[in-house]
């Protein structure tokens, strides 16, 4: 029960971050972990950075 | 046995929504309330959600759920990321609900309520909702391309360039006619605009502690933000009380005009973190959250319906915008019904978060259906108003006068009796000095909002604050679509003049960024302050014409999913992106066609330019114009809209023609043509292409 419930908030958690186009950081350093242990992944900074930079740099429109 | 029993249950879901929907087609004379229509949408929403959104994915376009998705061939932990379909359902209607859903509704209610919601309802099922999972489906099939490139791949380079140059036009009067609505909103609102001032110092404190303090932690800093906006909206109703700040706050429409453009211009040059991405974070969950209050309130006040089901403007002589039903109905209800905006999102960042083509049913189809239930709220939150003052507050000043004895007595006339006290009072109760001619539905919005929140929460005695706080909520998430379309708009802009003068397609250029900047707030802000001198309000104008324009991209998006379909050999099947099509593009030619020629001067811009041609031969002037310069300058305002009308026209029927020319072709092929990135079957997977099963 305990678990579940924390694994709703960490849904939640992710819902409300990637509605403002971050996504998840622990999903991005275990995909680093994975398939690059070579390269050190960002920082959380870095990361949020880098997030914020790509949401609003290029063409994306917003809707109506 | 199982399965008969499931049956059932749909066919008495299905059962409740025709029962629900005849108890509101067919009362006659008596109140309904608004239950009923929230439970025929509901109901029709689940059973096309079980039956034909079903068969969209496994008959028409054929999802492959041991196919492959771009999140998982490009997974880098950042654009591409296989994700959770809650999680992922969440952002895409975080992208796709704007301030679209909520004010064609309430706009469209002057001829009662019936017609839109019949719209709204079908429309998205038989339509946007197809169109938003089809255009789901194409992309995620091609590594996520963005509608552009789509049709530059399937169609050709010529169609390609087309397209583009129609989204940009698209963007343009999207950003004037969401910036009028604010302006209608906060004109002479001291309250109101004080609020809304309020946000930047806000939102730049947050950008500033999320860069330096705390990086990357939106939560804690979000909910302050969240806190001082509450009471940024209770300080401005002191403000406007002030003797002193009050009458800095009361700005006319003109005035807001100009701060909106700079406003424009400065904040698409300022870095991101600075004030577009802390304000972008608060309108976002400001928005979801009203959303789900106001469906919360619904269901606890459960209030009746005033607006009747079908009223006398149903002919086209309607105060709040000039039309018959037919076209114009079905222009004013876009977004909600069916928005070709959303073809942007769904081939923009969510293809590239898909983690199986089993779910685009969900997030495509489903997404859609969730923006058409917060249509049919506003719907309801603008019927729930007596009449008298939705149609005082909606009609221009050229018709019903500036005092609420004049409007009182013009709307009263129409047979929607209204007492100039009533007028006042429900001025008073949600805190402004007038409600008369506030058009634009926000402020319409607001009030129905208003009274449904003070309902369950805080009583009559917070209508004001409600009221703001809704104003807060549109205008939030408007100036955040503003300064994120003139970015997207000067990045395409750059795009399109870089064909002819390189150096200008060079963002790191600051002369560059500028002047494609200046260009494109140029162009918006030109619209905007056409549409906020015109004596009937602007959006009489400008709402159609962004109706027409969204609706020409669904046309052009469902289209491309035609020409896919045919190249996929299942050219059977394309009747279901034909059919919308054939609608759309038979309302938006009409209409485009009703906007250049029609013969009533409201209506047609041609003959509005013939007619005040003829009054400069006399030598007399006419409103909105004071001298025969400015005649003159509203007769180039007419040539310009029907310019516009034109391309929007051009860019629809050359676009129909492409995609004919591309479907003949693929039909003299006796193979597939589609250019799909190769099939590669999931890791793990066995080796059968079964069906997507009955799962959400």
């Amino acid at each position: 029960m305990h678990e579940q419930l924390k694994a709703f908030v960490r849904g939640l958690r992710q819902t409300a971050y990637l509605m403002v186009g971050v996504p998840d950081y622990d999903g991005y350093l275990d995909h680093m972990r994975r398939a690059h242990p070579d390269r050190k992944p960002m920082s959380r900074a870095e990361f949020f950075r880098e997030r914020q930079a790509a949401r609003y740099g290029g063409g994306n429109g917003r809707c109506c | 046995m199982t399965s008969l029993v499931k049956q059932i249950g749909w066919i008495a879901l299905a059962v409740i929504g025709a029962f629900a929907l005849g108890t509101v087609a067919l009362a006659r004379g008596e109140t309904i309330n608004a239950l009923w229509i929230v439970v025929a949408a509901v109901a029709v929403y689940l059973v096309a959600y079980r039956y034909y959104a079903l068969y969209l994915a496994n008959t028409v376009v054929g999802v492959n759920l041991l196919r492959v998705t771009p999140a998982l061939r490009h997974n880098d932990g950042l654009d591409y990321v296989p994700t959770n379909k809650y999680v992922l359902f969440g952002h895409h209607f975080a992208a796709i609900a704007g301030a679209g859903p909520l004010v064609g509704p309430v706009l469209a209610a002057q001829m009662g309520y019936l017609p839109s919601m019949l719209w709204i309802i079908f429309g998205v099922v038989l339509a946007g909702a197809v169109q938003d999972f089809m255009v789901l489906f194409v992309s995620t099939r091609r590594d996520g391309r963005s509608l552009g490139e789509l049709v530059r791949e399937e169609l050709g380079y010529v169609p390609g360039v087309i397209a583009l140059f129609g989204a940009f036009l698209i963007m343009i009067i999207i950003l004037a006619v969401l910036a009028l609505i604010v302006v209608k909103a906060l004109a002479d609102s001291p309250w109101g605009t004080s609020t809304v001032a309020a946000t930047i110092p806000i939102a730049i404190g947050m950008g500033l502690w999320m860069r330096y303090v705390r990086p990357g932690r939106i939560g804690g800093v979000s909910v302050v933000g969240f806190i001082l906006l509450m009471l940024a909206i209770i300080v401005g109703g002191q403000v406007a009380e002030s003797p002193t700040w009050g009458p800095v706050f009361t700005l006319n429409g003109v005035q807001l005009t100009w701060l909106l453009i700079g406003y424009g211009f400065v904040a698409s040059v300022l870095p991101v973190w600075l004030l577009l991405a802390p304000r972008d974070y608060l309108s976002t969950f400001l928005k979801i959250g009203a959303i789900v209050a106001l469906a919360i309130g619904i269901f606890v006040m459960a209030p009746d319906l005033k607006m009747p089901a079908l009223t006398r403007f149903v002919d086209g002589t309607g105060p709040v915008w000039s039309g018959s039903l037919f076209p114009f109905l079905f222009i004013t209800i876009a977004c909600g019904a069916v928005s070709g905006f959303h073809s942007l999102i769904s081939s923009g960042t969510t293809p590239k978060l898909l983690d199986n083509e089993k779910n685009m049913r969900f997030i495509g189809y489903g997404g859609m259906l969730m923006e058409s239930f917060v249509a049919i709220m506003a719907l309801v939150a603008a019927s729930i108003i007596e009449p008298g003052v939705y149609f005082a507050m909606n009609s221009p000043a050229a018709v019903i006068g500036t005092t609420a004895e004049s409007a009182a007595a013009t709307v009263s006339q129409w047979g929607f009796v209204v007492t100039p006290e009533l007028l006042t009072q429900t001025a008073r109760d949600v805190g402004e000095s007038t409600i008369i001619s506030r058009a634009g539905g926000a402020p319409t919005l607001a009030v129905g909002m208003a009274q449904i929140f003070a309902a369950i929460a805080g009583g009559p005695g917070m209508m004001a604050f409600w009221y703001h706080f809704a104003i807060l909520f549109e205008a939030l998430f408007i100036l955040t679509a503003v300064d994120a379309g003139t970015r997207a708009g000067r990045f395409m802009l750059q795009d399109l003049l870089g064909t002819f003068v390189p150096a200008l397609k060079n963002t790191g250029s600051w002369t560059a960024n500028v002047l494609a900047t200046a260009l494109c707030v140029g162009a918006w802000g030109y619209f905007l302050y056409q549409g906020v001198v015109d004596p009937l309000g602007g959006i009489n104008t400008f709402w159609p014409l962004f109706g027409i324009s969204n609706q020409m991209l669904a046309a052009v998006a469902l289209m491309l999913c035609k020409v896919v379909l045919f190249k996929m050999k299942r050219e059977r099947y394309a009747w279901a992106a034909i059919l919308p099509t054939a609608w759309l593009l038979l309302c938006t030619l009409t209409a485009g066609w009703q906007k250049l020629f029609h013969a009533d001067p409201k209506v047609g811009f041609l003959t509005h330019a013939a007619g005040l041609r003829e009054a400069v031969a006399r030598g007399e002037v006419m409103a909105p114009a004071k001298s025969l310069e400015e005649m003159q300058q509203v007769i180039v305002n007419d040539y310009v809209n029907a310019g516009l009308t034109v391309l929007f026209m051009f860019v629809v029927i050359s676009m129909l023609f492409f995609s004919i020319r591309a479907c003949l072709q693929a039909l003299r092929h006796d193979q597939p043509t589609a250019q799909e990135t190769p099939f590669e079957q999931l890791p793990g997977s066995s080796v059968s292409t079964g069906p997507v099963g009955r799962g959400m």
